[in-house]
């Protein structure tokens, strides 16, 4: 079983459901994502169109992640899901710089690499990620890309040559795959992005304790 | 870059996390200065002691207690720089050998063994014949603890800057300038003007080297992929320019000229001020190099 994701950017309307109930599901702090929706303006005014993109771990066949880490916290469960062992991560931060993607981030609260596992705790009890079962349009597709059967399969042949992956020059061999993404969606560098635009940038982490 | 070319296609973020911050930062930096010290003195003692082993006999000890000293550092920061740093015995307890921090782990471990050997034998037996016995294993092991950054910065697939095998070379060499500049200041006016020629040739040679990969990179590195061309950006006009040719300054261009004249006019004192110009450019040159791939977004 080879576990995966696929995001149809055509349905995917930007109400980031997706990134909230991740946030509830995996208790992630204030200031880290594991999955985020990133929104990019394309064109000139008044030509202009606006572009959704959820964000998430890819869970790597050949993760640079997995590889580096010196402790074997980033592992591989049999099911493809490269999961995390927060009690083993001695922090070392070498799973930051290697992922492409920028989808691994140092917990402020436990100070421990953490990451998106697919939700592996409820894959274990039969149950769909948080995303999926959060989107109201249903452009998450989950899924055991092993099986020819089954949805995300179904999708990717019906979708043959419109389906891509992040970054493949980097030879990751992302179980993440998009369709109806282009350059600007999936390549950081294709948009501008000066900081002092975005939301969310002036969070900083909350005292512990909960009070300022 | 398709958002600069034409007016369909500008893209612009307007909603998204902040940008990542610098997670390895100075700590980073005194970690690979301090280890090309470390390491970088047991390559140059081997070398004086095999080729001047009747004048260079004093520097045995301090040699030796330069380098457990400066590989202690190393060791101090890069344990204090994990975010979890009384977890640092699961490296030997969970070890993972396809990352480099687990091979310079042990690698550092053995090599650290091996000084204390050599400091017993020259300290407390007064074995010179043991202390050069162990120098040999000594030079042997300071090759992988040097060159273990390398690989570390290659196994961080995110950072396009930092290629195999430029990284390698690059770690030697830092470790032969700042093995040299030390040397020099430990030598003072003990060493004969044979010794100090030579030190300073090792010098100047390994800055020579090293300026001409960190320009070839300067220069064609951006021609190869838009991640490395978006990174040199922050050193051509971005916010590291002044800091990036400080370094290059201190650490390649002045110890060049100064070992040249030095040299060619038999003013040796010139070595020290080239080797203090090398070893605070060493740390900025690095410094820099380290801290630019991580000011790009890659997402
Ligand atoms: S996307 Fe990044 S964190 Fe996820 S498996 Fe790949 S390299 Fe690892
Ligand atoms: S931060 Fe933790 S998970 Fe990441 S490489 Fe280091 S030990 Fe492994």
């Amino acid at each position: 079983m080879q576990l995966g994701f696929l995001v149809d950017l055509h349905l995917c309307m930007g109400c980031k459901g997706c990134e909230i109930a991740c946030k509830v599901e995996n208790e992630v702090p204030l200031s880290t994502w594991r999955l985020r929706v990133k929104y990019i303006d394309v064109g000139t005014f008044p030509e202009t169109k606006r572009t959704f993109t959820p964000l998430r771990c890819n869970h790597c066949a050949n993760a640079p992640c997995e590889r580096i880490c010196p402790v074997s916290a980033l592992h591989y469960l049999e099911n493809g899901i490269v999961n995390i062992d927060k009690e083993r991560c001695i922090g070392c931060a070498g799973c930051v710089m290697a992922c492409p993607y920028g989808a691994i981030y140092i917990d402020p609260q436990t100070q421990t690499a953490d990451k998106c596992t697919y939700c592996a705790h409820r894959i274990a009890s039969s149950m769909m990620p948080s995303c999926v079962v959060a989107c109201p349009v249903e452009a998450n597709i989950f899924g055991d890309l092993d099986n020819p059967t089954s949805n995300i399969s179904k999708y990717i042949q019906q979708h043959q040559g419109d389906v891509q992956v992040r970054k493949p020059e980097k030879g990751t061999d992302p179980h993440h795959f998009y369709v109806g993404g282009g350059n600007v969606q999936l390549n950081p560098l294709a948009s501008s992005r000066d900081e002092g635009h975005n939301l969310f940038n002036k969070l900083t982490h909350l005292p512990l304790g909960g009070h300022h | 870059m398709a958002h600069e070319m034409i007016a369909a296609t500008n893209a612009i973020v307007v909603l998204d996390v902040a940008l990542p911050g610098i997670v390895w930062g100075w700590i980073i930096t005194m970690n690979m200065w301090a280890k090309s010290i470390g390491t970088g003195i047991v390559f140059l003692t081997f070398f004086l002691l095999k080729k001047y082993p009747e004048k260079t006999g004093f520097i045995r000890f301090p040699a030796v207690a330069i380098s457990i000293v400066f590989i202690h550092i190393f060791l101090f920061f890069t344990v204090i720089d994990l975010h979890q740093m009384f977890r640092f015995w699961h490296i030997f307890f969970y070890p993972h050998l396809t990352s480099a921090i687990t091979i310079g782990a042990w690698m550092a471990t053995g090599f650290v063994g091996l000084l204390l050997a050599m400091a017993y034998a020259i300290y407390m037996q007064k074995d010179e014949a043991l202390y050069d016995k162990y120098l040999g294993w000594t030079v042997l092991l300071a090759i992988p603890v040097t060159l273990y950054t390398a690989g570390l910065m290659a196994e961080s697939t995110a950072r396009e800057l930092w290629q195999m095998p430029t990284e390698s070379a690059q770690m030697i060499l830092a470790a032969l300038l700042a093995g040299s500049a030390t040397m020099i200041l430990l030598g003072g006016n003990k060493f004969d003007n044979a010794v100090k020629k030579d030190l300073g040739l090792v010098l100047g040679l390994s800055a020579f080297a090293a300026f001409i990969l960190y320009m070839s990179e300067y220069i064609f590195g951006a021609m190869k992929a838009e991640e490395v061309a978006a990174t040199l950006a922050f050193i051509k006009g971005g916010e590291y320019t002044i800091l990036f040719w400080i370094g290059q300054m201190m650490a390649f261009i002045i110890p060049m000229v100064l070992v040249c004249m030095s040299i060619t006019k038999e003013r040796y004192y010139l070595l020290k001020i080239a080797a203090v110009s090398a070893l605070v450019g060493l740390w900025i040159s690095k410094h820099v190099w380290l801290v630019i791939p991580q000011l790009l977004n890659m997402s």
